[in-house]
């Protein structure tokens, strides 16, 4: 039992930020926009987090400190896809090329302000954001235990916005907006809406989220920052491949990949008399991408237009 | 009579070509004005400033008589002017209801709020009589549906300025009877319809007015009660036409292509193409004749090699071809002019040499050491242009997707022919050709067949298969159903068996 809870309370600190930057994926690839610099919005919204974490964390009570935290890493990430999406709406470049550069970029940058700042690159915080128990819904037997004891506030964050996101892609006018200019902006555009800003919008949104999920990923496994994400903004990518570009389908891939982490990370409780060698564990969740990948590609369901700039004239 | 719409001197250039030259039109309320003029003469740009797509280098448009400007599609419906595409614009993976309700939905509480839509996208199909299900997704329904759709998308946002880019050119016979029923209706109802086509009959049908464009330039405009349909095609082309394809006896001699109980099957379906068998003799046309849908796609598919068999034989000269790659089956004799040309026909961003070498580039004439002789490739696609009229903005340079909808076939037909095959497929080969180019086209393949060729022929348009075939076999519900010589049965009589209330015992004389 401890086993399994410990199991999920791992997959937990996986889970959570690869379904965020995900889903972040999800709405500028919804709305044509191919985001290969999820990477690189990680990491400066880790970095901009985890800066003011830094020198404000003695100051203030530790859940404002990391909503507001979260708030700067969303908001700097935002600023960061703003490139991405000049480049990429505005100018007609080759997103893919504009995502790698901003993803060689963003790290470059960490330590470059880090060292001006504070010499070292590496920046330290203490983690003082977990929270032990839930008041009374941490008291339900099992469901208490699993879910509100020992967690964090981003746990509950990153449902609410796989949620959120559902609602805002399928239940409103701006998600049925955002879908068509994935897969037919010409269909959009003879209907009057504005491909561009949709497509600002939908970058921009990624941007937030991106931003966001690399500081939900820094906090509760590291007590430092070093300019890294360890290449989660593109297993986060092949998320979104494998989720088939739908949410609750990420949500499982998102769920699946963390359990694998987990497991490369921690190994299986259970088969720890097996004695396999550690490196067998380590390896799992990318062969687990390389097959899954393999076979769900197939029957892809891309967004149409996906990486093709809007063309007015385009018939 | 008031105008609803005037567009006066109005001139559109693309990168080498004058779309538009100071073209005026004007469009009376509750009136059918046809657009006529040849493939490239400018009419989808002419229609296209005027919903707002294109912005013309010259000239004004009036609605009611005020000057009123048209910057995007927007303004163009908020002025109450609504357009059907030439190639629709439909999400595929959206409802039906959500392409309607697209740029115009109904919201509550700050969620999508679609009963009110519903209810009206409702109304508008038992009033023009236009039946959609709401609820399917347009990737699932056929083209004729996906038109309906565009329809009432328009008629969805109260315009009343309707604009038909050649909406027939894909539809089947008795959905264009439809299609010209609702435009009757919408016209009394006090819509006034703009109306691209390339049938003539179609315009005598149903249009009040008829406006000429040739090569961008107004022509002029007619009333077309009292003209005829050769007076108009002349205006168009600025040369006689001849309407009926004259052509002589057939002498078939050796079988070329032989195809034995072949079988193809589709997941969920019975069987689109069940058990056909016959064959296509040197020097002769057969026409498969069919309502749309009945295996003809498939059994194109299965013969060109796009489509997997259940079980039967492919034959070409004697040799087996049924397990042969695509590549295979084009080097060894056979040509296709498929039906959708934008999916199997045409890299639509390639320039328009590439994709009149699309099939022969490894050729020692196009390349030496794995290298492409691209100026080899260039003399050939002027050859081409040159020799089957295509007319594009840049010549060979064009990319193809800029091209106008007749001249990308006219390309693939280039293509396929000057390969030089035993065997021409050739499926719906003048869709949306003008009149000249049509006559053409015909002369083209008769030619074939009398330097004897195998010419299979696939068309849904009864006037065409009467008046090129040799033979004519009719398929229905994936088998064939009947045998005929054209000269000894009437068009009635044809569509009986097409429409599966008449069955021949012929299917065996067929193989
Ligand atoms: N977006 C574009 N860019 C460049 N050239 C274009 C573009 N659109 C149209 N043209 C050119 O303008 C000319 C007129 O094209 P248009 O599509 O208006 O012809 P059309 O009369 O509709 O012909 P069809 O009957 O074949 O549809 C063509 O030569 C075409 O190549
Ligand atoms: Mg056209």
């Amino acid at each position: 039992m401890s086993d399994i809870l410990f199991l999920f309370q791992q997959t937990m600190f996986f889970f959570i930020p690869l379904l965020i930057v995900a889903l972040g994926g999800l709405f500028s690839e919804r709305s044509g926009i191919i985001n290969i610099a999820l990477e690189g919005m990680m990491i400066i919204g880790a970095f901009a987090g985890i800066f003011f974490i830094h020198f404000f964390q003695q100051s203030m009570d530790p859940q404002i400190c990391l909503l507001v935290a979260l708030l700067i890493a969303g908001l700097s990430g935002t600023l960061f896809a703003l490139f991405h999406a000049i480049a990429s709406i505005n100018m007609k470049a080759d997103q893919t090329i504009s995502g790698t550069a901003l993803n060689m970029f963003a790290p470059a940058f960490c330590i470059f302000v880090a060292r001006l700042v504070q010499q070292t690159q590496q920046v330290e915080f203490s983690n003082t954001f977990r929270i032990t128990k839930v008041p009374v819904l941490g008291d339900i037997p099992f469901i208490g235990e699993f879910l509100f004891q020992n967690t964090y506030i981003t746990n509950f964050l990153g449902i609410l916005i796989l949620v959120l996101s559902w609602l805002i892609l399928y239940k409103t006018r701006f998600g049925l907006r955002l879908r068509s200019c994935g897969e037919l902006p010409q269909a959009a555009d003879s209907a009057g809406i504005n491909v561009y800003k949709i497509r600002y919008a939908g970058t921009l949104i990624s941007g937030f989220l991106a931003g966001m999920g690399g500081l939900i990923f820094i906090v509760p496994t590291s007590t430092n920052f070093n300019a890294d994400v360890a290449g989660y903004g593109f297993l986060a990518l092949a998320v979104l491949i494998f989720g088939q570009w739908k949410p609750w389908h990420i949500a499982g891939a998102a769920f699946f990949f963390g359990f694998m982490k987990t497991i490369a990370s921690a190994g299986l409780p259970f088969l720890a008399s097996l004695s396999i060698p550690n490196y067998f564990y380590k390896i799992t969740p990318y062969v687990a991408t390389l097959i899954v990948l393999a076979f769900t590609s197939k029957n892809s369901a891309a967004p149409r237009a996906e990486g093709e700039p809007f063309d007015k004239g385009k018939r | 009579m008031e105008n609803v719409i005037e567009m006066r001197h109005i001139t559109k250039v693309f990168p080498g070509i004058i779309a538009n030259d100071d073209v005026t039109i004007e469009l009376r309320k509750g009136e059918i004005h046809a657009l006529l003029g040849e493939n490239g003469a400018g009419k989808s740009t002419l229609m296209s400033v005027l919903f707002g797509l294109y912005q013309p280098e010259k000239g004004e448009i009036l609605k009611n008589g005020h000057v009123v400007q048209i910057n995007n599609p927007n303004d163009a419906n908020n002025l109450g002017i609504g357009m059907v595409h030439q190639h629709f614009k439909l999400v595929h993976n959206f409802t039906v209801l959500e392409n309607i309700v697209l740029g115009a939905e109904d919201t509550k509480h700050g969620f999508l709020y679609m009963k009110n839509a519903r209810k009206k996208v409702e109304e508008i199909s038992q009033r023009y009589n236009l039946k959609v299900d709401c609820d399917a997704l347009i990737s699932d329904i056929t083209v004729g549906m996906q038109q309906r759709v565009e329809i009432i998308k328009m008629l969805y946002r109260d315009n009343e300025v309707l604009i038909f880019d050649e909406p027939t050119a894909v539809l089947t016979p008795q959905e264009i009877e439809e299609l010209m029923q609702i435009m009757r209706d919408l016209a009394k109802e006090g819509k006034s319809i703009l109306f691209i086509t390339h049938k003539l009959n179609e315009i005598k049908e149903v249009a009040d007015r008829c406006t000429v464009l040739r090569k961008g330039k107004y022509i002029g405009t007619i009333d077309v009660a009292t003209t005829t349909k050769e007076e108009m095609s002349e205006m168009m082309v600025g040369r006689k036409i001849n309407l009926t394809t004259e052509k002589t006896e057939s002498h078939p001699t050796d079988d070329i292509l032989v195809v034995k109980n072949l079988s193809v099957s589709k997941k969920g379906h019975k069987n689109p193409v069940n058990n056909i068998s016959f064959s296509v003799r040197k020097g002769e046309i057969v026409c498969i004749a069919g309502i749309d849908g009945n295996g003809q796609t498939e059994l194109v598919q299965a013969i060109t090699g796009l489509m997997p068999i259940l079980n039967g034989t492919i034959l070409l000269n004697g040799k087996d071809i049924t397990h042969a790659s695509i590549r295979q089956r084009n080097v060894s004799g056979i040509s296709h002019i498929p039906e959708d040309r934008h999916k199997h026909g045409l890299i639509l961003d390639y320039p328009l040499s590439y994709n009149l070498v699309l099939q022969r580039y490894f050729e020692p004439q196009f390349s030496q050491h794995g290298f492409l002789k691209f100026e080899e490739i260039e003399k050939y696609s002027e050859k081409l242009i040159e020799q089957y009229d295509i007319r594009s903005g840049q010549g060979s340079k064009t990319i193809a997707r800029s091209m106008s909808g007749g001249n990308q076939q006219k390309a693939i037909i280039a293509r396929e022919i000057d390969k030089n095959p035993d065997c021409l497929i050739a499926v719906q080969p003048t869709r949306g050709l003008d009149v000249g180019a049509i006559e053409y086209i015909h002369k083209q393949i008769i030619r074939e067949r009398d330097e004897g060729k195998a010419v299979l022929l696939v068309s849904l348009e009864l006037d065409e298969v009467m008046n090129l075939s040799d033979r004519i076999l009719v398929i229905y519900e994936g088998e064939i159903v009947g045998e005929f010589n054209p000269k000894e049965i009437t068009v009635q009589e044809l569509g009986l068996y097409m429409a599966g209330s008449k069955r021949g015992d012929t299917n065996e004389k067929a193989v």
